[in-house]
């Protein structure tokens, strides 16, 4: 990969929230959600972000998204006039002329429509706020962008509440598309979806990205999903990352325990299969008071006295593999075929 | 063959509401093994929860159970249908939660907030007493609570005796679980209902879980109904699995059977359409096409024909296929094996 290939650049982002306690909510502690994240993204890939609950990853989204302000670190970007622009410390006013630019797709196609609102006045407000008064331009503006997703253009005078999950789900990605964006976050886009409607939405994503050569952050706890839509793949584990690399080497050779034992978790269907023998003990960690050394250290099968006391780093175990474990070198590690 | 712990048929719950009527189960029917773990699989809308509640006659109005059986044979005596027993008779009052089990899918939602997870447990003990411990002397508050410790102790809860003083609210989510697990299993159910158990639940806890279950099934020979939409967790928890779509069942058999040689084309599709951790990265998923019709405008004949590849002009939109055998421990609802037999609308 040629060093100027990326649009994203996310440098040591961390974003803590506050513990609050008492009746003059004194600051006691604070959560750190997201502790000394970095990945870049490719132009043109899709970079799937896993994780458990509470592991960091929403958050991520959100500061890229600058819908929160991270606490520290760089969100590098690449604006579509060749600028590299850091979004971390812009103010609103400065973030405005760059918002068209990364967009959002969200988890609940039920509650990011505006019941109150038209598919065409859903679709179309992107368009509206970033200036395209014509209200005839922005009709056949609408029209494409829902044949373009899979959706018929005459039902853009309908409500959301005409609309099935999955159908929703397209007019959401409709309206992420609508001003063009070089970058999509898409937060969970179809775990809210039946298994038979999940399948389209992937797929339409899949095309989408293709035809139009997007650049995705598409995050989520399902493993399976993520491996059918991802370029390369970040997991995260109290709020750290812990394993980076492509779809196809993550899944194959994983060199975390914790990304192993995460696959292992994943039902498969099929009576045959081996059913999770391997089972973590334990629970996730929590993120205001982790455990010292290696956070995944209680659970981990492989844990020496180091992986107690010392913080493993991020480091770079091949080309392109970056993994946060003190033993990665030693263990040898068994994936999902593939 | 024994007698089941279990047997619906043609169960019927029918919901009336001011837009209309909706058949959320229309003609359902399957049997439980002793010791058998029957799953229920479906996608949203397909009954599978409603024909839970309809076993433990918690139906909420409008919802109305209008037709067909369920058989409970306890140990000894007769079976009794729990469709002809009023909801609130204290003969229901009797088998729920004594002898018909509940795991629910929200545990936070399931226990109250305000008493102590143990306390809970211990209620429940005592008001079942009579139907887990026939004879014997009154149960005492310290035996109760030795017994909630060591069931704790069973579902895998570190510190037992400290986490039964704990409130919900105090436990993670698969602690929480857990405690509702052993709560379920306090009184020796012959019958345990788990519904959607592991579904807000994490995956790495979510294995923990299923695996606690398969160990307490294997130990104690309870039958459990299990539902959910996970195929994949069907797949590692069930023997005999039962398909359903849009209020009727389409497909039902051993569990190999189901996910090696479905018959439905729902159940094919369906079972293609997973996302899968084992295959190639970025690859196409075969899908079904359209989307799951609203309840209100179920279509006429075969509820799956407008999305079916395999549909036969002519039939499978004017009648409703019958569910018959199409192998040795297999039932099919399709016309494709049974042109003739059709259920009468």
């Amino acid at each position: 990969m040629s060093a100027t290939s990326w649009l994203l650049d996310v440098r040591h982002l961390r974003k803590s929230f506050p513990i609050r306690r008492g009746w003059n909510r004194k600051v006691v502690g604070a959560v750190a959600a997201v502790d000394d994240v970095s990945f870049t993204i490719r132009e043109g890939e899709t970079l799937g972000l896993v994780g458990e609950s509470g592991c960091g990853k929403t958050t991520t989204a959100r500061c890229i998204l600058r819908a929160m302000s991270p606490t520290s670190g760089e969100i590098l970007f690449r604006a579509a006039d060749g600028r590299v622009v850091d979004l971390a410390p812009l103010s609103r006013a400065e973030l405005r002329p760059l918002r068209p630019q990364i967009q959002m797709v969200f988890q609940d196609p039920f509650g990011s429509l505006n019941p109150r609102m038209t598919i065409f006045d859903n679709v179309g407000e992107p368009l509206l706020v970033n200036g395209l008064r014509d209200r005839r331009a922005r009709l056949d503006r609408v029209a494409d962008l829902l044949e373009l997703t899979g959706l018929r253009p005459e039902h853009m005078h309908r409500f959301p509440h005409a609309f099935s999950g999955g159908q929703r789900q397209r007019i959401g990605i409709a309206r992420a598309l609508a001003t063009e964006p070089r970058l999509v976050v898409a937060d969970e886009p179809v775990s809210a979806l039946d298994v038979s409607v999940q399948a389209q939405v992937l797929n339409l994503l899949l095309e989408l990205q293709t035809r139009l050569h997007l650049t995705l952050l598409f995050v989520a706890h399902d493993l399976s999903v993520v491996k059918h839509i991802s370029d390369r793949v970040a997991v995260m584990y109290v709020g750290q990352l812990v394993e980076l690399a492509t779809a196809e080497e993550i899944f194959r050779h994983p060199r975390h325990p914790y990304t192993a034992a995460l696959m292992r978790a994943v039902p498969v269907p099929d009576p045959h299969a081996p059913s999770g023998d391997v089972a973590l003990s334990g629970e996730v960690a929590n993120p205001a008071n982790p455990p010292p050394g290696c956070y995944f250290h209680p659970r981990c099968p492989f844990a020496l006295d180091v992986c107690r006391t010392e913080t493993p780093l991020i480091r770079e175990i091949q080309a392109g593999h970056l993994v946060r474990c003190h033993r990665a070198d030693e263990l040898v590690l068994t994936g999902v075929g593939g | 063959m024994t007698t089941p712990v279990l047997e619906v048929k043609d169960l019927r719950v029918h919901f009336f509401l001011d837009e209309g009527l909706v058949r959320a189960v229309d003609g359902v029917s399957f049997e439980v093994q002793p010791g058998q773990v029957v799953g229920i699989v479906g996608e949203s809308g397909c009954g599978k929860s409603v024909t839970m509640k309809a076993i433990l006659q918690i139906v909420e109005p409008p919802g109305r159970i209008v037709g067909g059986q369920i058989l409970f044979h306890k140990n000894s005596g007769a079976p009794v249908d729990l469709t002809q027993l009023s909801p609130k008779s204290a003969e229901l009052r009797a088998i729920r939660g004594a002898e018909i089990a509940l795991i629910p899918q929200e545990p936070m939602a399931a226990f109250s907030p305000v008493h102590s997870v143990g306390a809970q447990v211990i209620e429940a003990l005592k008001l079942h007493e009579r139907q887990w411990r026939p004879s014997g002397p009154p149960l005492s508050r310290t035996e109760a609570r030795s017994m909630t410790v060591d069931l704790f102790r069973s579902v895998g809860i570190s510190m037992p005796e400290e986490r039964v003083d704990a409130y919900s609210w105090q436990l993670s989510g698969g602690l929480r679980q857990r405690a509702m697990i052993a709560m379920a299993l306090s009184c020796r159910p012959r019958l345990l209902i788990a519904d959607e158990p592991t579904t807000a639940i994490d995956v790495t806890t979510q294995a923990q879980i299923l695996n606690l279950l398969r160990d307490l099934q294997r130990r104690h020979g309870t039958a459990i109904v299990f539902i959910t939409h996970d195929l994949g967790v069907i797949a590692q928890m069930a023997r005999y699995v039962v398909v359903m779509y849009l209020g009727r069942v389409v497909e039902q058999g051993a569990v190999e059977q189901i996910f090696h040689e479905p018959k439905h084309p729902y159940t094919r599709a369906l079972l293609k359409s997973i996302p899968s951790v084992t295959v190639a990265p970025r690859t196409l998923l075969p899908t079904i096409a359209g989307s799951i019709p609203h309840p209100l405008g179920r279509p006429r004949g075969c509820p799956f024909h407008p999305r079916c590849p395999d549909a036969i002009p002519g039939l499978c939109a004017e009648r409703v296929p019958a569910l018959r055998p199409v192998g040795p421990t297999q039932l099919a609802s399709c016309f494709l094996y049974n042109r003739d037999e059709a259920v009468e609308p």
